[in-house]
C-alpha cells in the first residue's frame, strides 16, 4: 500500500528504536503520556512498547471519545431510543458503553429499540430523509475531529428543513482536558505530551502554545502511523534533555499551525462552549464541551425532547477507569480488568472501544503480565 | 423424469414469478416448485426417486464415518466469486476435509422467503449443483419451507454432509504440541472483504473476490504425503486469529506467529485499511490452517504449494508451551504482540 507502507517501515523502526535507546539516559525516567486514543491503539497494535527503553514508559491518556464520556449521557442516549421511540443513530464504539443498570445501546436494541449503527454523521441526515414520520437522533461524541462532520450535518438539515432529526451532542475540547491531567493534584508527573494527530489537523498547533508555556511541558504532535509514534517519542526525549519545553509538529504532512480555519468557522457557527461537562474520570470540566446554538435550537435532541435530563451516575465501584484515564493507573493495576471486565463483557468505557487504554492493553499485550490470564 | 402426465396445468414462471405462501404448503405448488427448480439442477438417482430420505451404500471397510452441518445466512445473497448456493456447499465439504474427510452426500434444506424471484432461487440452486458436482458429492436429499416476507432475508441454506476417513488420518484441534510448525494455504481475508465490498451503505469499487472453494481435494494431496497433519482447520468467522485462538485453546499450547509470513492480497489490505478493519480477523471460505510436526513441515508445504489451491501456502509461525495459551505475534515492524479472540462481531451475516 503506497504511503501507508512507508509509515510502517521495519528497518527504519529498529534505527528510530535505537535513536531513541541512545537518546534515553539511564539515570533518568521518561514519563510521556499519549493523550490520544488513537495513538494508544497503535502502540499496542505495532507492539511499539516492547521497542522502547524500560526508562521510556508511554502513560495512557483521556484521547478516547468512547471512553470520556460519563454513563449519564449514554443513559440519555437509551432513554431516547427505549421511551421516545425515535431512531437512534451512533458510531459502532458507543453500542457496547455499559451504562446505568447494566444497560447499553446494544441492549436496549435487543429489547426492541430501534438502534442502528452509523459510519457516518451523514447516514443519519439519510435515514431521517428515508423516514418522515419517526424522529431520527445522531449520538454525536468526540474531540475536534469529529465535531467538524455534525456540524455541518446540523447546516445540511437545517437548510433542507428536515423537520425530524436531531443531535444528542456530546462534543468535548482538548485543551481543556489536557489542562485538567496537568493540574489535578496527585497526578503523575510528566516529562512530555505526545499531541494529537487529527483533533491537531483541525485545531492546529498553535493552541497547544499555551500548555507548552504555563506548564513548561513539550508537547511533540504526531501522526498515527507506528514510525511517526517512534519519531515523536524520539523527539520528545530530545526536548526532555535538552531543557526544552515547545510544541514541536512531527505530523507536518497533515497539521499546520494555524489548523483548518474553514472547519473552525463551521464548528463556531453551529456550535458554543458549554459551561461545564462531566467526564469520565476527570469529573465536571468548564469550558470543556460544545452545545448547538440557540439559531440551530431546532436540531438540539436536547431541547426537543425537554424530559431527557442529565443526571451524574456514578462508576461501578471496583472500576478504575477514572484513574486509568487520568494516568494515574495502568489498565492491568485494577482488581477486575481481565477477571470481571473483559471486552465481551465491559464493566467500565476503557474496556470498550479498541482506543480505549484497557481494551488495548486485553487485546494486545497482556501476555506480559505476571498473572498471565488466558 | 417420469413420463406420467404433467399435474401442472401452467409451467412455474421462473422470469417473473416469485416463491409465495402456496410454495411451502406441501400441496401441489410445493411439489411444482421442487420438481422444476430442486430436482431438475440437482437431479440423481437418489433425489429422483422421490422419497423422504435417502437409503446410501456403507462406506469401505474399516473406514470411519464423519458427518458435519453448516448454516448459511449470508447477506447479500450474491457477491463476487460465488453466492449462498456454492457457499452452502463448499461450507460443508470444507467441515468435512478439515476432519480429514472424503465428503461423499450432502442434505440441503432451504428456508425461503415469501417473494423472493424464482429467477434468483434457480441462480443459487444451480450455483449449488454446480459446486457439488465440481466437488464431487451428491445432494441426495432435501427440505423446503417458506415463510412469510419479512421473516426470513430471501433464502436460508442448511447443509448437512456425510463422508468417510481412512486408516489413522485424525487431525483434532487438540493434537497441536510445542515445536510444531503452523501453515497456512494461501491469503486471508478475500470472502470477507469480498462480501463487505457489497454492503450497503459501503459500496466500494474493488476487484476482490470471495475465496469460496473445496478444499478436500487440497486435503487429500496433504495427507497423501503421508505426513501426520495434527491439525487441519478452516479460518471461517473470525478470521485467522480466532481460529489460531480455537486451536491454541484446545490444544493447551501457546502459538507464536510471524505478520511478515502471512500472505494478504493488496486490494484486501489496501480495503481493510480504509474500513479500519484487521485481515486476521475477516473471513475465509477457501483457505485452511494445518500444523504438523517442524521435520514433516517442509513436504507439506511443498504439497500445498503444488495444488492449484495452496499456490501462495506460507509457513506461518510456531506453537509453543504456554499454559495461557496466547497466540502472539511478531509485528512486521519488529515489535511484539498477542494476537487475541475475535471481540463482538466485526461483520455480521458473511456466511
Amino acid at each position: 500500500m503506497k504511503y501507508v507502507d512507508e509509515f510502517r517501515d521495519g528497518v527504519l523502526a529498529k534505527n528510530l528504536a535505537a535513536s531513541i535507546a541512545q537518546e534515553s539516559r539511564p539515570d533518568k525516567t521518561y514519563r510521556l503520556m499519549e493523550f490520544c486514543g488513537g495513538h494508544t491503539h497503535a502502540l499496542s497494535r505495532y507492539g511499539l512498547l516492547g521497542m522502547l527503553p524500560a526508562n521510556v514508559q508511554m502513560i495512557h491518556g483521556p484521547g478516547c471519545p468512547v471512553c470520556v464520556l460519563p454513563i449519564g449521557r449514554v443513559d440519555l442516549a437509551i432513554r431516547l431510543a427505549l421511551e421516545h421511540d425515535v431512531i437512534l443513530c451512533s458510531y459502532g464504539d458507543c453500542l457496547r458503553v455499559p451504562a446505568s443498570e447494566q444497560m447499553s445501546l446494544l441492549k436496549a436494541k435487543a429489547r426492541g429499540a430501534d438502534v442502528r449503527m452509523v459510519y457516518s454523521a451523514l447516514d443519519a441526515v439519510k435515514i431521517a430523509t428515508q423516514n418522515p414520520t419517526r424522529q431520527v437522533v445522531f449520538f454525536a461524541i468526540g474531540f475536534e475531529t469529529t465535531t467538524p462532520p455534525t456540524a455541518s450535518v446540523i447546516k445540511q438539515a437545517q437548510a433542507s428543513g428536515l423537520k425530524n432529526f436531531s443531535v444528542l451532542c456530546n462534543h468535548v475540547l482538548t485543551l481543556p482536558a489536557m489542562e485538567a491531567i496537568l493540574t489535578q493534584p496527585g497526578g503523575v508527573p510528566l516529562q512530555g505530551l505526545v499531541g494529537p494527530a487529527h483533533v491537531s489537523t483541525v485545531i492546529g498547533s498553535q493552541p497547544y502554545q499555551s500548555i507548552t508555556s504555563r506548564f513548561r511541558m513539550p508537547i511533540v504532535i504526531s501522526g498515527f502511523e507506528p514510525l511517526d509514534l517512534l519519531q515523536a517519542i524520539l523527539m520528545l526525549l530530545r526536548q526532555v534533555n535538552e531543557g526544552r519545553a515547545e510544541v514541536e509538529n512531527e505530523f507536518t504532512r497533515a497539521v499546520t499551525p494555524e489548523g483548518n480555519r474553514k472547519a473552525q468557522a463551521l464548528v463556531d457557527e453551529i456550535f458554543e462552549v458549554r459551561d461545564s461537562f462531566e467526564w469520565r474520570g476527570l469529573g465536571s470540566l468548564p469550558v470543556s464541551g460544545l452545545k448547538i446554538r440557540a439559531a440551530f435550537a431546532e436540531f438540539d435532541a436536547e431541547l426537543r425532547f425537554p424530559d431527557l435530563v442529565y443526571r451524574n451516575v456514578p462508576d461501578h465501584k471496583a472500576c478504575e477507569c477514572g484513574a486509568i484515564l487520568r494516568g494515574e493507573k495502568r489498565p492491568q493495576d485494577c482488581k477486575i480488568f481481565g477477571t470481571v471486565c473483559t471486552p465481551d463483557n465491559p464493566v467500565g468505557s476503557c474496556m470498550v472501544s479498541s482506543e480505549g487504554a484497557c481494551a488495548a492493553h486485553y487485546t494486545y499485550g497482556r501476555y506480559t503480565d505476571s498473572k498471565g490470564m488466558p | 423424469m417420469s413420463k406420467t402426465k404433467s399435474i401442472y396445468v401452467r409451467p412455474l414462471d421462473i422470469k417473473q414469478g416469485r416463491v409465495d405462501m402456496s410454495h411451502g404448503s406441501g400441496g401441489r405448488a410445493s411439489a411444482q416448485l421442487i420438481e422444476t427448480v430442486f430436482t431438475a439442477a440437482l437431479d440423481n438417482e437418489y433425489l429422483r426417486q422421490g422419497n423422504d430420505g435417502a437409503v446410501l451404500p456403507l462406506p469401505p471397510a474399516g473406514s470411519r464415518l464423519v458427518m458435519s452441518t453448516d448454516g448459511h445466512v449470508v447477506s447479500p445473497l450474491f457477491f463476487p466469486g460465488g453466492n449462498i448456493g456454492s457457499l452452502s456447499v463448499h461450507g460443508t465439504v470444507n467441515d468435512l476435509a478439515m476432519m480429514g474427510a472424503r465428503p461423499l452426500w450432502l442434505s440441503a434444506s432451504f428456508i425461503l422467503e415469501e417473494g423472493l424471484p424464482l429467477a434468483d432461487l434457480l441462480r443459487i440452486v444451480d450455483s449449488m449443483a454446480r459446486a457439488a458436482k465440481t466437488a464431487g458429492v451428491v445432494i441426495v436429499t432435501g427440505d423446503t419451507k417458506v415463510v412469510e416476507r419479512g421473516k426470513g432475508d430471501g433464502v436460508y441454506i442448511s447443509t448437512t454432509g456425510v463422508g468417510y476417513v481412512q486408516g489413522t488420518t485424525n487431525p483434532s484441534g487438540n493434537r497441536a504440541r510445542a515445536g510444531d510448525t503452523i501453515l497456512l494455504s494461501g491469503t486471508i481475508g478475500d470472502h470477507g472483504m469480498a462480501i463487505m465490498s457489497q454492503r450497503e451503505g459501503l459500496q466500494f469499487e474493488s476487484a476482490i473476490e470471495s475465496d469460496s472453494a473445496a478444499l478436500h481435494g487440497l486435503v487429500a494431496a496433504m495427507l497423501a504425503t503421508g505426513a501426520d497433519i495434527r491439525v487441519l482447520r478452516d479460518p471461517t468467522r473470525g478470521g485467522l486469529a480466532t481460529t489460531l485462538n480455537e486451536i491454541a485453546r484446545q490444544s493447551g499450547m501457546g502459538m507464536v506467529i510471524d505478520e511478515a509470513g502471512i500472505p494478504v492480497n493488496k486490494a484486501v489490505a489496501a480495503a481493510c485499511e480504509f474500513l479500519g478493519l484487521d485481515p486476521l480477523y475477516v473471513a475465509n471460505e477457501g483457505k485452511l490452517i494445518a500444523i504438523c510436526a517442524a521435520a514433516d513441515a517442509a513436504m507439506l508445504l511443498a504439497a500445498m504449494r503444488a495444488h492449484p489451491l495452496g499456490q501462495s501456502a506460507a509457513e506461518i509461525g510456531a506453537v509453543i508451551e504456554d499454559a495461557s495459551c496466547f497466540v502472539q505475534m511478531k509485528t512486521k515492524l519488529g515489535g511484539r504482540r498477542m494476537v487475541d479472540w475475535l471481540n463482538g462481531d466485526q461483520l455480521p451475516r458473511i456466511c
